[in-house]
């Protein structure tokens, strides 16, 4: 056993008492702020999933605005427009840029794309014939980029937040049921052998042969305490 | 935390695409489209011939590559590598099922609403509406 080694040596004296009782304020301090961060962490969540929902079923109107645009475009220009465009690429003129946004000590990537105005003026597609087509089929994906990209940073958080969520409520829990528990059996298994060799002090100075008997007592209160299964301390 | 996947701050990230030839023709009219020096693309048109493995590759390389950000994939395209898509659990890149064509959409495939609509379970709010 590894929590063999880690145990805190627990001795039944004011000091340790004190001790205890800090880290029993630690603990309960730690917990509501975490609690807090989690409250926060939720609400955020609740918008982005929402949002998601509310923008995928915009996504799907879009594409379709889109790829109806783009048949247009073969109507009027040709069929063999795709193999223009196929063999045109060079550098991407539509890129995106990520940040970051800090939520409650959580980073979540944010996506905005940039558009080269300059790369797309000097495109010649479609300059037989066709040309406004192309030019609206272009606007519509662009405009379909941008809600993607909207899309695709609400879905990274998503992620992002569903994993800070997971890791600050099983922290929480921890404080909750495990720490904040033990410190407390702590503190009363402390006050109950400090009133006890209080009561063994008393007593051994009207009978001074019974000092040893009170130091074994002692000891062997430690021994049962060490016993009890549930401290990892 | 040594754990916590670091989320890369670049300006200029790439959108890579998975799809059937008429959703990479638009996106590519749009701006898209990247080749690079070793005439590598940032996008693979999914039609007939295409075969399994070969989506697999380039997914595997999509989800790898230092400059892409987001990856859009069609939705029978990721329906045939669903193990995949399935297991994929990074924020950066996003994966984004779109979709086609000549497949209507249905959004109890999608991995990530899946999950949101799970979440969401309460008040079943893509359910609700197909």
């Amino acid at each position: 056993m590894s929590g063999q080694s880690q145990r805190l040596n627990v001795v039944p004296t004011v000091t340790m008492l004190g001790v205890v009782k800090a880290r029993l304020v630690g603990a309960t301090r730690g917990h509501a702020l975490l609690k807090k961060k989690s409250d926060a962490l939720t609400v955020q969540f609740r918008q982005i999933l929402k949002k998601i929902v509310s923008t995928k079923e915009s996504m799907g109107d879009i594409m379709k605005t889109s790829s109806f645009a783009l048949t247009e475009a073969k109507y009027v220009a040709g069929d063999n427009i795709k193999h223009v465009v196929l063999e045109n690429v060079r550098e991407a003129s539509l890129r995106v840029r990520s940040r970051q946004e800090n939520v409650a000590g959580v980073k979540l990537p944010k996506f905005d794309y940039t558009a080269d105005a300059d790369a797309a003026k000097s495109d010649l597609t479609g300059l037989a014939r066709g040309g406004q087509q192309v030019q609206q089929c272009r606007a519509a994906y662009v405009k379909a980029i941008e809600v993607l990209v909207e899309l695709a940073s609400l879905q990274t958080s998503f992620l992002t937040l569903d994993e800070a969520i997971k890791t600050t409520n099983r922290r929480v829990n921890a404080l909750e049921n495990v720490l904040k528990k033990i410190q407390g059996y702590k503190k009363r298994e402390i006050e109950k052998k400090m009133q006890m060799q209080l009561q063994i002090q008393s007593s051994s100075t009207k009978v001074p042969s019974n000092k040893e008997a009170s130091f074994n007592s002692s000891q062997n209160l430690l021994a049962v305490a060490d016993k009890d299964e549930d401290i990892i301390f | 935390m040594a754990s916590r996947v670091q989320i890369p701050t670049n300006n200029s990230a790439l959108i890579a695409m998975i799809a059937d030839e008429d959703t990479v023709v638009g996106f590519l009219l749009a701006g898209v489209g990247n080749v690079d020096i070793r005439r590598k693309t940032n996008y693979l048109i999914v039609d007939s011939k295409t075969t399994v493995k070969q989506i697999e590759d380039a997914f595997k390389e999509f989800t790898t590559r230092e400059d892409i950000a987001i990856v859009l994939i069609s939705q029978y395209v990721a329906n045939m590598i669903r193990f995949l898509v399935d297991s994929y659990n990074k924020p950066v890149p996003a994966i984004l099922e779109i979709p086609s064509k000549d497949h209507p959409y249905d959004p109890a495939h999608d991995s990530v609403l899946s999950r949101v609509k799970y979440l969401f379970s309460s008040e079943s709010v893509a359910s609700g509406r197909r």
